[in-house]
């Protein structure tokens, strides 16, 4: 970082950046080291002593069914939300990429997605799919499709699915529209040119391009997937049935809640943390790259 | 693209056009539901035009309450969620354009640390340390309060680095020209940076306060008096008593509410939207 | 056969504004075309519709006998060379330039052979594994060229290639892209506003402005018989003189003078400064004075306060001419010349400049 060492006081800068810092260390830091600290932690049976097991609440996770089932689930809960929120975004920034007429209003209906809270984007979906009374659902019925997200585990990932990609759609549209309309229009006539017809322009000369874009969305997409989703799934499965939807995230979420196995909940914590770091450092080592030319 | 399209432009047209009756369909149904009786919705009657019930509705939702699920007129949490979203808004611009101040025109001893103390919070979101920051914040007193709503979700750092960013193509002759004309660090602020800044700063404000409103986890945790629920966590709680009992159309209306003030915020401010998103990524 | 024949073409974009009113050029097989004009006369929508990358309101395009409107880019088996040249940036130079035969279902060892060759002409054999990131602007620009060359199209279509090089290796790519030309002896157009440049090029010269072609011809002929007062002072520089004259005036100087007010037109290096008979001579008191080295410019004002010069704006003073000297040998500011130009190196055209008057 260049040096712009241009005031010279010396008090100053300090207090400049007192707050943020005293944000930082009481409302992050110090909760960071405590749920590091609780991790190594075992309370016993009421509460009153805890004992330090290193490791021990590590180890005893990864030997509880539940926890692999949330692995799972975070997997392909993970997977279909990345997949299909950015095939969806990406062909809607194609077609929005091309000068058609109108493309304000497209793109004004389209950003609207993202000021929807999760949690009420939730709320709209279960209406349209609740059994009995949802306009969707009750057209599933009749065609033959015994539609319930409350038994039937299938039903209720493609549902909080369905939501979590559709309040995604509107980020990844604007970025894909931004990565598309950075390419020079000159390399694609050139491309024209070369005998190259629409399909393989864009699998040769767009796709390729678009690359850093791709890459930056996929795991902001994987982040969100993991935590900004934890609001839909409270709202429509509560986790159901049987962890069916239940994620990482939200299994820490109702054992905190519980809160009956701190060390147990604390170590769940810190394997999340770990995976977001890598996610983060992946992300800024990549951003560095940035575009080809 | 370069071609004679046989029939026009028909397929981005048709596309797009599909993206958006995706995208705005939950959205008008929640509108046209809002203005029916519940009875009909109930019986899965609800027809897709509007009903004639919306003014009855929103003076429920909003004024009066239900007495069945929500026990809270909804206006008071739309004043909770407006206070929350403003403040977590402003007071994360004023804290990181001080810090990214000082971390760009200063140089003092800590001054790498600090910086990467501060770029370190931006790993963690708060669901991870979601627990223990609930303790603090109950040790501090803090529960059931507008600071407790607000102070925590400061902490981030993504403002600071795009203030950082911005602040580092301020030519450096623009702060030499002032200090001649005798301003201290903090006329310089007020009387050109600021100025400067205020683009990045409007777009900066329409992201958080839209984060800010949206925000679910943390008001679900710390607010269990009912005037302090913000709207978002007012929807929860009216679907949460499932099936029978659950008042359709007053949540709707509820939903309707919850979605306004961001939506029309995006709406309205587009341009300004979509650069500070793109800007806070980069 | 790949000659390239526009027919009255004519652009008019939705909004209503005519880009080409109306053109017609005849490029033979093997020929060098040269469009050339100010900025905004449509010479690069009118390549770009021979290209294929921009629709033509009415008129034909016809290309090698073939009329050609409604044809891809693809298909018209043309190559094009962009100003900003285009690379794909990805690629590497060997792959940008197999893609064009690549995406023809050529066999890939044709396309080797191909590659290497074209490389080989344009110098860039050491270069082939690397990136357009990595290169230099001239080398790019070759290896624009090379992806032409690849394809052995029809025609190339070049749009301001050298554009975007310093003055020096213009001058040196401007030789190289004539004698590559003259040996595949590829029917090409090209376009450029840069009049030095298309004079050197050109086989066939087509002066441009406002859409409509004011002149087609070969450089020279352009050059000592422009057919309007633009024609006469975009080509050549320093511009021509032009100096609007009534009757009265242009009877003293010309016996055979005709009767209406015209504009009279004397390069400056059509000058004598040392007297001769039978010639227009004016005299100027000088103003300013530049040397180059090889030769020395010098502009003066005539003695009567001459009306007004018909050409572009941004010209000449009212009643300033410039005038060419040989060598380095110059008058002094302030200083009295006789300038004095020969019978046969006069130009005369209509008031209004559309038209040229034989004397």
């Amino acid at each position: 970082m260049e040096n712009r060492a241009i005031f010279s006081n010396k008090l100053l800068p300090y207090l400049l950046i007192l707050p943020q810092l005293a944000i930082s260390l009481i409302f992050f830091y110090w909760p960071a080291a405590q749920a590091l600290w609780q991790s190594f932690l075992v309370q016993d049976a009421f509460g009153l002593s805890t004992e330090f097991v290193w490791f021990e609440n590590y180890v005893e996770l990864l030997r509880t069914p539940e926890y692999y089932q949330a692995i799972g689930v975070t997997f392909i809960f993970s997977a279909l939300v990345v997949v299909c929120s950015l095939a969806i975004g990406l062909l809607l920034a194609i077609m929005a990429n091309r000068n058609i007429r109108g493309i304000q209003i497209y793109r004004t209906f389209l950003i609207i997605p993202y000021a929807v809270a999760p949690a009420v984007a939730s709320v709209l979906f279960i209406f349209m799919f609740q059994p009995g009374l949802g306009m969707i659902a009750r057209a599933l019925q009749r065609a033959g499709i015994d539609w319930n997200p409350v038994l039937n585990g299938t039903h209720a990932m493609i549902l909080v699915v369905i939501v979590a990609v559709w309040n995604q759609i509107s980020y990844n549209f604007l970025f894909f529209l931004a990565g598309l309309q950075s390419i020079p229009r000159s390399v694609i006539e050139a491309a024209a040119i070369d005998g190259a017809r629409p399909a393989r322009r864009f699998w040769t000369i767009v796709f390729p391009l678009l690359s850093p874009t791709t890459f930056f969305l996929i795991v902001v997409n994987i982040t969100y997937a993991f935590f900004n989703t934890l609001g839909i799934i409270d709202t429509a499965t509560g986790g159901g049935p049987n962890g069916a939807t239940q994620t990482l995230v939200y299994k820490v979420f109702l054992d905190g809640k519980a809160g009956s196995d701190l060390g147990g909940s604390a170590a769940q914590s810190v394997i999340l943390m770990i995976i977001v770091v890598a996610l983060t450092a992946i992300q800024f080592r990549y951003v560095e790259k940035k575009v080809h030319y | 693209m370069v071609e004679h399209r046989r029939f026009g432009n028909l397929l981005p047209h048709l596309v797009l056009l599909a993206g958006v009756i995706v995208v705005a369909f939950p959205v008008y149904l929640a509108i046209i539901a809002s203005t029916h009786d519940n009875s009909v919705i109930a019986n899965g009657q609800m027809p897709l035009y509007p009903g004639s019930h919306g003014l009855e509705t929103y003076w429920k939702t909003i004024v009066s309450g239900t007495g069945k699920t929500t026990r809270q007129p909804v206006g008071a949490m739309l004043l909770n969620s407006l206070i929350m979203a403003a403040g977590i808004a402003v007071g994360k611009i004023a804290i990181s354009i001080i810090s990214a101040y000082a971390i760009v025109f200063f140089n003092f001893r800590f001054r790498m640390t600090a910086f990467w103390t501060i770029f370190i919070t931006l790993m963690l979101p708060v669901e991870v340390r979601i627990f223990p920051t609930y303790k603090i914040t109950s040790d501090l007193h803090l529960l059931d309060s507008y600071s407790g709503l607000i102070l925590p979700l400061i902490a981030s750092a993504t403002a600071t680095l795009l203030f950082r960013q911005f602040f580092m193509t301020i030519p450096k002759e623009l702060v030499e020209a002032s200090k001649m004309d005798g301003a201290g660090p903090m006329k310089f602020f007020w009387d050109t940076l600021l100025p400067l800044s205020v683009t990045n700063i409007a777009a900066l404000f329409v992201i958080l306060f839209i984060y800010g409103w949206n925000q679910y986890l943390w008001p679900l945790l710390i607010t269990t008096r009912d005037d302090m629920q913000t709207i978002v966590i007012g929807i929860k709680k009216i679907i949460d008593v499932h099936d029978a009992l659950t008042e359709w159309s007053v949540a709707m209306a509820t939903a309707v509410l919850a979605m306004l003030p961001p939506v029309a915020v995006v709406v309205l401010m587009q341009r300004l939207f979509v650069k500070g998103l793109i800007e806070t990524e980069k | 056969m790949a000659n390239v024949t526009l027919r009255n073409v004519k652009k008019a974009y939705p909004n209503g504004f005519e880009a080409i009113k109306g053109v017609d050029v005849d490029v033979a097989d093997g020929q060098f075309c040269v469009l050339v004009g100010p900025s905004g006369c449509g010479k690069s929508t009118l390549l770009r519709m021979v290209a294929g990358l921009e629709t033509v309101t009415s008129g034909e395009i016809d290309i090698g006998g073939r009329i050609v409107n409604q044809i891809e880019p693809a298909d018209r088996d043309i190559a094009m060379v962009f100003q900003n040249y285009a690379l794909y940036p990805h690629m590497t130079v060997y792959n940008n330039m197999a893609y064009g035969l690549r995406n023809r279902g050529m066999p890939k060892g044709d396309i080797d052979t191909r590659v290497q060759e074209a490389a080989r002409i344009l110098e860039l054999t050491s270069m082939l594994e690397r990136k357009p990131g990595q290169l230099s602007g001239g080398q790019r620009q070759r290896v624009a060229m090379g992806r032409a060359i690849v394809r052995q199209p029809k025609v190339f279509l070049f749009d301001e290639p050298l554009s975007n090089l310093d003055a020096k290796l213009r001058i040196a790519m401007r030789v190289e892209i004539r004698k590559l030309q003259r040996r595949l002896s590829t029917t090409s157009i090209y376009v450029t506003h840069d009049q030095l440049e298309a004079m050197t090029l050109a086989d066939v010269l087509v002066v441009m402005n406002g859409g409509v072609v004011e002149q087609i011809g070969n450089p020279l002929e352009i050059y000592e018989r422009p057919a309007t007062t633009f024609v006469a002072s975009f080509i050549g520089a320093p511009p021509m003189n032009l100096l609007a004259m009534q009757p009265d005036e242009l009877k003293v100087r010309l016996e055979t003078a005709p009767s209406e007010a015209a504009i009279l037109g004397i390069r400056p290096e059509d000058f004598l400064v040392s007297g001769e008979p039978g010639g227009v001579a004016f005299d100027l008191t000088v103003e300013a004075v530049e040397r180059v080295g090889a030769e020395t410019f010098v502009y003066g004002t005539r003695q009567r306060e001459a009306s007004s010069v018909a050409a572009n704006p941004g010209e000449l003073a009212p009643g300033e001419l410039i005038v060419r000297l040989p060598g380095a040998s110059a008058p002094a500011i302030g200083e009295h010349i006789r300038a004095v130009a020969p019978r046969q190196k006069l130009h005369l055209f209509s008031a209004d400049g559309r038209r040229r008057i034989e004397i």
